[in-house]
């Protein structure tokens, strides 16, 4: 086994500081904390910046953690904290639509369940929090991996079981349909997970517009569309939620 | 009737908590139409002492209506009120003149008349507040707060004996200014918020001058006392023109808010404390084990309808001080991940006894502890006994409840800032053993300030129909087997009695 690169090693310590509790650091911290040369430090930093892993912030020239890292990661948000400040937005797209909500975000290539508010009908129904979904069957795992290529990237032919005579098992098929929704703006899905029922969602994303989860409403197909297309007046209501908790987070301004 | 009346299409209200100060705009289906919201200042003067800038609670208050009007963009005249929903007993004295508080407020988890209370206590006895006001004496409520005031700010006494100076729990301090400050601002606190003063007779609903006399309280400073739920006078900027119409200290807005109109209902909520409540009808219940006998609220002329409180003084604020002093989490959700991290508390309790112990034991010579600490403990079994602290103090109140009411409850309705918290919520249900529900509107407190100024001014025409808008959006349903939960209730019970006997007569 060959040795280990030593240029690595300090680019994995960079990122590892950035990732800490203060998320943004000059060249000169950097160094001091490495005990390394500034322009040693310096000349990673370049490096990691120009494949994406970091960026500098314009206004105090400091470092911090880059988009394509932020991709990469599955939890840059903490699913907890994504339900705490979701709360209002997820209770009121509940009322409006009359359906349950979920919350969900990648976790190891599946859908997890972070959020779930009821149908506000009062019948009795489980909580489904922590439970986890494939990601090709629910329209929660549509929005969330139309905005995460590498992810589709990945997918390897026969990779996608089937549920229902609706689900999509083809690799080619399904990657088309994630580019339409990357360009929409909202996944759904019908029947392609239980007999009879559809779910629509959207994705939420966070102050750098990195997708950090998506929420999504489900029922039964009757409800949610006509024929075999969500109405329209539900697509709005997931997109308006959605994007309020985008705003919450930081993403798009009031 | 005003002009804008055919514009009437929203209701606003302020939810000033002890964190931070929200207004909420409400459609007549009691959704979520605009939010916005802004934290204050913790100001720890010393230990034991908690302090709020009002200057600066008022300058959030105009920031966030006016943020919250702009989100949705509203003008004033698209409402046809506003409601105020507050932190409770926190003290503001201010003059009357000038506007200008003559101290920072005196927060109710500060436990500065600690030795007050005790003199009191010494000299008049606990059986007269008992009888008079529902309420054990107690750093906990504004009168001795009041007293304090007064006893250190030299020539105070004298100007509030002129009417100089004008005292007022937040509620007050916000609708005077509100509706004009020292240009005609009405001096005017409602029901609930007055029940939490030591000072108001809780059958006459007036201020008793027995307890002013044994607090040393002069009637010149104290507001009007009015029911929950009607105009109190008309806002100026930024919301001109809009009346002031429901004011509730938040526990009972959140009563109202989660719709527990008949005698039985019940709510806790969970913020920076926790405030058990059951709605007991028209008529008091004194309690002998440990709670409060207190207003669930008076809406406008109707009968007031009272209460049982367990009132927990330190549960998202042990949350916040785990984010805040010991730095283990960079905000409060992310207690959860970290308390996921172990499977259990590794045998480790705290009591966060920072205020002396509330409901239903009432010591404030108790002082925190973590109790059962070996060298296997690490930071995520501290955050399980933290959350855990929250459920085991909320047990002990609810097997007071019990008693006092002589009934069982069956489930519980929960709302509050630490609601989101999913683990929490399913040992809470694990420890009470009953299930734990949520509303869809999270934000009762805000609710039901609008509820209440709603009301007022007809936008809604009775509480039936209110009921109609409360719908379960969680529920958690216990899974703790008996053996379990009674011997980590038996650990707790043995955690709070290391407490006690803290702080010593001398300090
Ligand atoms: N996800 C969470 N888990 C546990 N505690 C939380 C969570 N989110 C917020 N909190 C706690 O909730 C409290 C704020 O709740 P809130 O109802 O706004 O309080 P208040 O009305 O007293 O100002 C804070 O003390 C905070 O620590
Ligand atoms: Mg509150």
């Amino acid at each position: 086994m060959p040795g280990r690169i030593q240029s690595i090693e300090r680019a994995a310590a960079i990122l590892r500081l950035l990732s800490g509790r203060s998320r943004r650091l000059g060249v000169a911290e950097l160094a001091g904390e490495l005990r390394l040369p500034k322009g040693t430090v310096y000349g990673i930093l370049r490096t990691l910046q120009a494949v994406g892993f970091v960026e500098q912030d314009r206004d105090s020239g400091k470092y911090q953690l880059g988009p394509a890292l932020l991709h990469m990661g599955s939890s840059y948000l903490d699913g907890n904290e994504l339900r705490t400040r979701a709360l209002n937005w997820a209770d009121g797209l509940a009322t409006r639509s009359g359906e349950s909500v979920r919350i969900g975000t990648l976790h190891e290539n599946q859908v997890l369940i972070v959020h779930h508010v009821f149908r506000p009908d009062d019948t009795h129904q489980a909580l489904e929090v922590g439970s986890l979904l494939p990601v090709h069957a629910t329209a929660l795992g549509k929005a969330l991996l139309a905005h995460h290529d590498y992810l589709v990237a990945e997918l390897a032919p026969g990779s996608l079981p089937s549920y229902t005579p609706a689900t999509v098992t083809d690799v080619y098929r399904f990657r088309s349909e994630l580019e339409a929704i990357a360009q929409r703006g909202w996944a759904v899905e019908v029947g392609e997970l239980f007999h009879g029922s559809a779910s629509i969602a959207a994705p939420i994303e966070d102050r750098r517009r990195v997708t950090v989860g998506a929420m999504s409403i489900a029922g039964p197909i009757e409800r949610l569309c006509d024929g075999r297309q969500p109405r329209a007046e539900f697509v709005d209501y997931v997109m308006e939620a959605s994007r309020a908790v985008s705003r919450e987070l930081g993403a798009i301004p009031w | 009737m005003g002009p804008g009346r055919l514009n009437w299409r929203y209701v606003a209200s302020i939810d000033q908590g002890t964190a931070s100060s929200r207004c909420f705009v409400f459609d007549d289906r009691a959704r979520i139409v605009s939010v916005a919201q802004h934290e204050h200042r913790q100001h720890f003067p010393r230990p034991g002492w908690v302090e709020h800038d009002p200057e600066e609670i008022w300058r959030n208050v105009e920031l966030v209506v006016r943020v919250a009007l702009d989100k949705a963009d509203l003008s004033p005249t698209d409402l046809c009120a506003l409601g105020i929903a507050n932190q409770r007993e926190t003290t503001v004295l201010w003059d009357r003149r000038t506007g200008a508080p003559v101290h920072n407020a005196i927060n109710w988890q500060d436990t500065r008349t600690d030795r007050l209370c005790r003199e009191i206590t010494r000299e008049h006895g606990q059986e007269m507040f008992r009888e008079k006001t529902g309420l054990p004496v107690s750093t906990y409520f504004s009168g001795p707060k009041i007293r304090w005031l007064l006893d250190h700010i030299p020539g105070l006494q004298e100007r509030a004996e002129a009417g100089e100076v004008l005292f007022g729990t937040i509620d007050s301090w916000l609708i005077w200014n509100l509706t004009g400050g020292p240009g005609g601002g009405r001096h005017v606190t409602d029901v609930t918020n007055a029940s939490r003063t030591l000072l108001m007779n809780l059958q006459a609903l007036d201020w008793d001058p027995a307890l002013l006399d044994a607090i040393g309280v002069p009637a010149a400073m104290l507001p009007e006392i009015r029911s929950s739920s009607e105009p109190y006078g008309e806002a100026g900027p930024p919301i001109a023109g809009v009346p002031v119409a429901s004011a509730l200290g938040d526990q009972h807005a959140a009563l109202v808010g989660q719709t527990c109109f008949n005698p039985g209902d019940a709510k806790c909520t969970f913020g920076t404390g926790s405030f058990f409540v059951l709605n007991t009808g028209e008529r008091p219940v004194t309690s002998s084990n440990g709670l409060l006998s207190t207003l669930a609220y008076k809406l406008g002329s109707a009968e007031p309808v009272y209460a049982l409180e367990g009132s927990i003084a330190v549960t998202g604020a042990l949350v916040q001080w785990f984010r805040d002093n010991l730095g283990l989490i960079g905000s409060a959700p992310e207690i959860e991940t970290l308390a996921l991290t172990v499977e259990d508390n590794g045998g480790c309790y705290f009591v966060p006894a920072f205020s002396g112990l509330f409901a239903p034991h009432w010591r404030s010579d108790a002082r925190g502890v973590i109790a059962g600490l070996t060298g296997y403990i690490n930071k995520g079994h501290l955050a399980r006994a933290v959350l855990e602290a929250t459920a085991w103090q909320t047990r002990e109140v609810m097997e007071a409840m019990n008693t006092d009411y002589g009934r069982s409850l069956s489930a519980l309705r929960v709302d509050g800032g630490m609601t989101p918290n999913n683990l929490l919520m399913q040992f809470l249900a694990d420890v009470l053993d009953v299930p734990v529900m949520r509303p869809i509107v999270a934000e009762t407190v805000s609710l039901g300030a609008a509820y209440t100024a709603g009301l007022a001014v007809g936008f809604w025409q009775g509480t039936d129909g209110l009921r109609k808008n409360w719908h379960r959006a969680a529920e958690w349903l216990p899974s703790m087997d008996t053996g379990a939960r009674e011997r980590g209730y038996r650990k707790w019970k043995k955690a709070v009695a290391r407490t006690v006997d803290w702080v010593d007569d001398d300090e």
